[in-house]
C-alpha cells in the first residue's frame, strides 16, 4: 500500500500552484512594486523600463487622475492639484502637520483626518495613496498576468497604529488584499539578508523621503529577529530640500515674495540640487519665478553640509536609543545596511560610517531594497515556500501599549520592542464603593500621561457585581497577532462578566505630537516621574477620603460630635492639599487624617467582631480595612 | 478535534519544559537562544499564513507562550522568579517588600550617591557606583545559584531575588543618568 504524502506546513506542494503575491514599498517620494519569480525577488518596471513611481498624484480637470511621472511634471505648473509627500500626512491630523505654511498644498481641517482640496474635491491621503496603489497593481497584474491573491505593503517601523490602519484602508481602496504591513528596515535586512547569507546583528538606517528608521536586527541562521526599533516619523529627506528651499531664500533676497508655484519650482529644484551634490561637488540652482525675476544659485558641497548638518545629527539621537533598547554596543554590530534614496547624500554615509566605525553596505540599490523584501514575505505568505526555504522573521511593536488608569496615567501593559505575537495580562481593580462600570482606555505610546500617548480605542466593561472599592479583580489581556493587530479582552474574575473589542483606531482623536513621542519621552522622563507621583498621591488621598467618607456614612453613630468635627475639618485639609498639587502637604494631611481616624477604626473593628461573635459577618469591615497594595484602578465608565 | 502544532501538554508544559531545558537557575544561554528558534521555525503563525483558521489560531498561542517563556528564562531576575513560583513561593514583588535594615541603608546611601552624581554632572562618580552595582549584582546571582541549585535555604533565595529587583533598577537608572551625560 502506498504510504499517504503529506505536505510540510508552510510548502507548496506544486510548483504550478504558486499564487502570486506582490510586496509594495510605498514611500514619501517614490513608490515601487516587486514579486518573486522562479525563486528571486524583481521589481517590475513601466514599459519605459523604470522601477519607481514618484508618489504624486494629480487631479485633471477633465476628472481623470495622473499617478506618477506624469504628474511629476506639473508639480511646479499645477501645486495645488498635484499632491506629493501624501505619505505625511496619513493618519494625522490637521494640527500634527509640520510647516504647514511650506506646503503648496490647500490642506484641509477635517475632523479625523488632514485632507487636501483639489478641483475634483476634497481627498483624504487614504484616498490620494489609493491612486498611487492602483498603478502598482495594475502594473503588477500586467507583469505576472495572473491573478493576485495579496500584498505585503511596507510602512515605517514608526508609524502608529492610526497611520498604519490609514495604509491598510488605502489598499483596500485600491482592491488590493493586505497579507502583511511590514517594516521598511525590516523589510530591507531579509532582501539583504538573504542575499548575502549574513550572520550576526545588523543595523538598517533607514532614511526615506519623509521618514527616518533605525532597527537592530540578529540574523542567525535563517532567523532575523528584530531586537529593537526607533525613529522619527517626521524627518526625511524632504527635510534637506526644505533646507535647501530655505537657503535660496534667504540668498536669492526675493523683490516680491515667492507663489505657491514658486515654492513648488523651487523645492523641486531644490531636490535635484540634493541629488546632483551626490557625485558633484556643487550643484546650479536657477529657476525663472512668476514675478519675472530669475534664482541663479551656486550650492556647494560645504554649504550643504553646514545647513542640513542638525539634520544629520538629529537622525543619530534614534540610533544611539535604539542600540541602548538593544542592550548592544557600537562594537558588537557587524554590518550597517542603508536604505532609501537620502542615504546617498554624501555626508549622511560619513556621518553613519563614523558613529558605526564602518563603511556602510550600500550593494543594494537602497532605492529598491525594501520592495524587494516586501515581495520576498508576500511570496512566503501567499503560501510558496519553496522546499529548504527555511528562513522566519521575528518583528517587534514599535511602540508600547497601555491602559489609562486614575489620574490620566498610562500603565504600559506590553513594552515597546516585544516580539510579536505577545500577550499580556494585568489586574485592574474599581476606584468607588459600588461600581459596576469600568471604562477601558486603550494607548500606544512612551509617555506616562494619557495626554501624551495616542489613544486607540474605548470600551466598557458592564454588569460588575457592586463591591467595595478595590475588591473587584478585573483581568485585561491585551494580544497583538503576527500581523501586529492588537485586540483587549476585559473580565472581572470573581463572575466572569467579559468585554472585548478588536482595536482599530479613530484617526486624529486626542492626537497629540505623534511625531517626536519616543524622543520627548526621553526628554521628559524626569517630569513624568514627578507628575506621576503627585498624580498617585492625589488618587491615594481621593481613595482615602472615600474610605473614610463611606465608613462615616455606615457608623457615624460610633462617634462624639467632636470626634466627628475633626475627621471632618481632617478631609477638607486633606482635599485643600490635594488641590494645591503639593505632595508635602498631601503626605501630611493623609498622615493626620489616618491618625485622626485611628480610634474610629478601632471601635469600628470591635463592632465587627461583636457582630461576628453574634454570628453576623465581618467580611465586608475587613474588605475595607484590607486596602494596601491593591492593583490599580480604573474609574468608573459614565 | 487535535491539532498536532498544540497540544494540551506543551500549552500547559513549564516554560523549561517548553524550551526542552532544565529546570534550574544555572543556564546555557546559546541552547535557550537556539532552542527558541528552532521552537518560533516550527510554529510561528507565518508558517502558516496558508492554513486553516484553527491551525492559525493554534500556532499563534503557541508562539505567543513560546515568546513568553523565553522572555522569561532570558533574564535571569525573571528566571529566578519563576523558579521560585513553580516552587510555590511568591516573591511578592510588590506587596511584601520586608528587607533587612542594613540592606534599606546601603539602599539609602546609594540611592544618594546617585542623586549627587547626578546633579554633579559627577561621571567619575557615576561610573565608580555602577561598578560597585555590578559586583553587588554578581554576588546576588551568585547567592541566587547557589540557593535555587544545590537547594539551601530557598526562603534566602526569596529575599535575594527582592534585593536584585532593587538592584537592578538601580543600575538603569545609573546607566540611564550616564547616557544622559554622555549626550550632552
Amino acid at each position: 500500500m502506498a504510504l499517504l504524502q503529506i505536505a510540510e506546513p508552510g510548502a507548496s506542494p506544486l510548483p504550478h500552484q504558486t499564487r502570486h503575491a506582490i510586496g509594495i514599498d510605498l514611500g514619501t517620494t517614490n513608490s515601487l512594486v516587486a514579486s518573486v519569480r522562479s525563486g528571486i525577488a524583481h521589481v517590475m518596471n513601466d514599459v519605459e523600463g523604470r522601477a519607481l513611481v514618484p508618489s504624486v498624484v494629480r487631479y485633471m480637470e477633465d476628472g481623470s487622475v495622473l499617478v506618477g511621472y506624469d504628474a511629476l511634471k506639473a508639480i511646479a505648473k499645477d501645486p495645488k492639484n498635484t499632491v506629493a509627500s501624501v505619505k505625511r500626512l496619513m493618519g494625522r491630523g490637521y494640527s500634527d502637520i509640520e510647516h504647514r505654511e511650506n506646503l503648496p498644498l490647500d490642506l484641509v481641517d477635517v475632523p479625523g483626518m488632514v485632507s487636501v482640496k483639489t478641483r475634483q474635491g476634497v481627498k483624504t491621503p487614504v484616498e490620494v495613496s489609493a491612486e498611487i496603489l492602483r498603478v502598482l497593481n495594475d502594473r503588477a497584474q500586467q507583469t505576472l498576468k495572473q491573478d493576485i491573491v495579496g500584498a505585503v505593503i511596507t510602512v515605517p517601523a514608526y508609524f502608529d497604529d492610526a497611520q498604519r490602519q490609514a495604509t491598510k484602508d488605502a489598499a483596500r481602496l485600491a482592491g488590493l488584499n493586505v497579507l502583511r504591513l511590514l517594516n521598511e528596515p525590516t523589510a530591507a535586512a531579509v532582501a539583504y539578508g538573504l542575499d548575502n547569507s549574513a550572520e550576526g546583528v545588523y543595523a538598517v538606517y533607514d532614511l526615506g523621503g519623509g521618514t527616518f528608521d533605525i532597527s537592530i536586527l540578529r540574523l542567525t541562521r535563517g532567523v532575523f529577529e528584530v531586537l529593537a526599533t526607533g525613529g522619527d516619523s517626521a524627518l526625511g529627506g524632504d527635510d534637506f530640500d526644505r533646507r535647501i528651499y530655505c537657503w535660496v531664500l534667504d540668498q536669492a533676497k526675493l523683490k516680491s515674495p515667492p507663489t505657491v508655484e514658486d515654492t513648488a519650482l523651487l523645492l523641486l529644484r531644490a531636490r535635484e540640487a540634493k541629488e546632483y551634490l551626490s557625485t558633484h561637488p556643487e550643484a546650479p540652482i536657477t529657476a525663472r519665478l512668476a514675478s519675472g525675476e530669475i534664482v541663479d544659485l551656486t550650492l556647494d558641497m560645504a554649504t550643504f553640509a553646514e545647513i542640513s548638518q542638525t539634520l544629520v545629527s538629529k537622525t543619530l539621537q534614534p540610533v544611539k536609543k535604539t542600540l541602548r533598547d538593544a542592550g548592544l554596543r557600537v562594537a558588537e554590530v557587524q554590518g550597517v545596511v542603508m536604505v532609501g534614496g537620502a542615504t546617498r547624500i554624501p555626508l549622511i554615509q560619513r556621518a553613519v560610517g563614523e558613529f558605526f566605525k564602518q563603511e556602510p553596505l550600500n550593494n543594494l540599490d537602497p532605492d529598491k531594497v525594501v520592495a524587494l523584501g516586501a515581495a520576498i514575505q508576500a511570496n512566503l505568505l501567499a503560501g510558496n515556500r519553496a522546499p529548504g526555504e527555511d528562513w522566519l522573521l521575528l518583528d517587534v511593536i514599535p511602540l508600547s501599549l497601555g491602559l489609562e488608569t486614575m489620574g490620566g496615567l498610562v500603565e504600559k501593559v506590553i513594552p515597546r520592542n516585544s516580539t510579536l505575537p505577545v500577550a499580556r495580562a494585568q489586574e485592574f481593580t474599581t476606584y468607588r464603593d459600588g461600581q459596576t462600570a469600568m471604562m477601558i482606555h486603550v494607548v500606544q505610546g512612551e509617555r506616562e500621561l494619557v495626554d501624551d500617548c495616542r489613544s486607540l480605542a474605548r470600551f466598557e466593561l458592564r454588569g460588575i457585581p457592586p463591591m467595595v472599592a478595590g475588591a473587584a479583580r478585573i483581568r485585561v489581556t491585551f494580544q497583538v497577532d503576527a500581523d501586529g493587530l492588537l485586540s483587549v479582552t476585559a473580565s472581572e474574575q470573581t463572575t466572569g462578566v467579559e468585554a472585548h473589542v478588536e482595536v482599530k483606531p479613530s484617526y486624529g482623536l486626542s492626537d497629540d505630537q505623534i511625531t517626536g513621542m519616543l524622543k520627548a519621552s526621553v526628554d521628559n522622563a524626569r517630569d513624568d516621574a514627578q507628575t506621576r507621583a503627585l498624580k498617585e498621591t492625589q488618587v491615594d488621598a481621593q481613595r482615602l477620603i472615600e474610605a473614610v467618607r463611606s465608613a462615616l456614612v455606615e457608623d457615624r453613630h460610633l462617634l462624639n460630635d467632636a470626634e466627628y468635627q475633626l475627621i471632618e475639618s481632617g478631609i477638607v485639609k486633606l482635599q485643600t492639599a490635594s488641590l494645591s498639587g503639593n505632595r508635602r502637604q498631601m503626605t501630611i494631611a493623609m498622615d493626620d487624617l489616618d491618625a485622626d481616624c485611628k480610634d474610629f477604626a478601632g471601635r469600628r473593628m470591635n463592632q465587627a467582631v461583636n457582630r461576628a461573635l453574634s454570628g453576623k459577618s465581618i467580611e465586608s469591615v475587613e474588605a475595607t480595612i484590607e486596602q494596601l497594595h491593591q492593583p490599580k484602578m480604573v474609574k468608573e465608565s459614565k | 478535534m487535535s491539532d498536532p502544532l498544540v497540544s494540551v501538554d506543551r500549552l500547559n508544559a513549564d516554560f523549561f519544559t517548553l524550551l526542552g531545558l532544565p529546570k534550574q537557575f544555572g543556564l546555557n544561554q546559546a541552547a535557550l537562544d537556539s532552542r527558541f528558534r528552532e521552537l518560533q521555525r516550527e510554529v510561528h503563525p507565518d508558517r502558516f499564513a496558508a492554513a486553516d483558521d484553527a491551525a492559525r489560531r493554534a500556532s499563534m498561542m503557541l508562539a505567543t507562550q513560546i515568546n513568553e517563556a523565553y522572555q522569561t528564562l532570558r533574564s535571569p531576575l525573571k528566571r529566578a522568579t519563576y523558579l521560585l513560583n513553580l516552587a510555590g513561593l511568591d516573591v511578592g514583588a510588590e506587596s511584601n517588600t520586608a528587607m533587612s535594615p542594613e540592606f534599606l541603608m546601603r539602599q539609602m546611601v546609594w540611592r544618594e550617591q546617585l542623586d549627587d552624581a547626578r546633579s554633579d554632572g559627577d561621571l567619575t562618580a557615576l561610573t565608580q557606583l555602577q561598578a560597585e552595582i555590578d559586583d553587588e549584582v554578581a554576588g546576588a546571582y551568585g547567592n541566587l545559584a547557589n540557593a535555587l541549585d544545590k537547594g539551601s535555604e530557598t526562603t534566602d533565595a526569596v529575599e535575594t531575588v527582592r534585593r536584585l529587583m532593587f538592584l537592578e533598577k538601580l543600575h538603569q537608572s545609573i546607566n540611564d543618568a550616564i547616557f544622559d551625560m554622555n549626550d550632552c
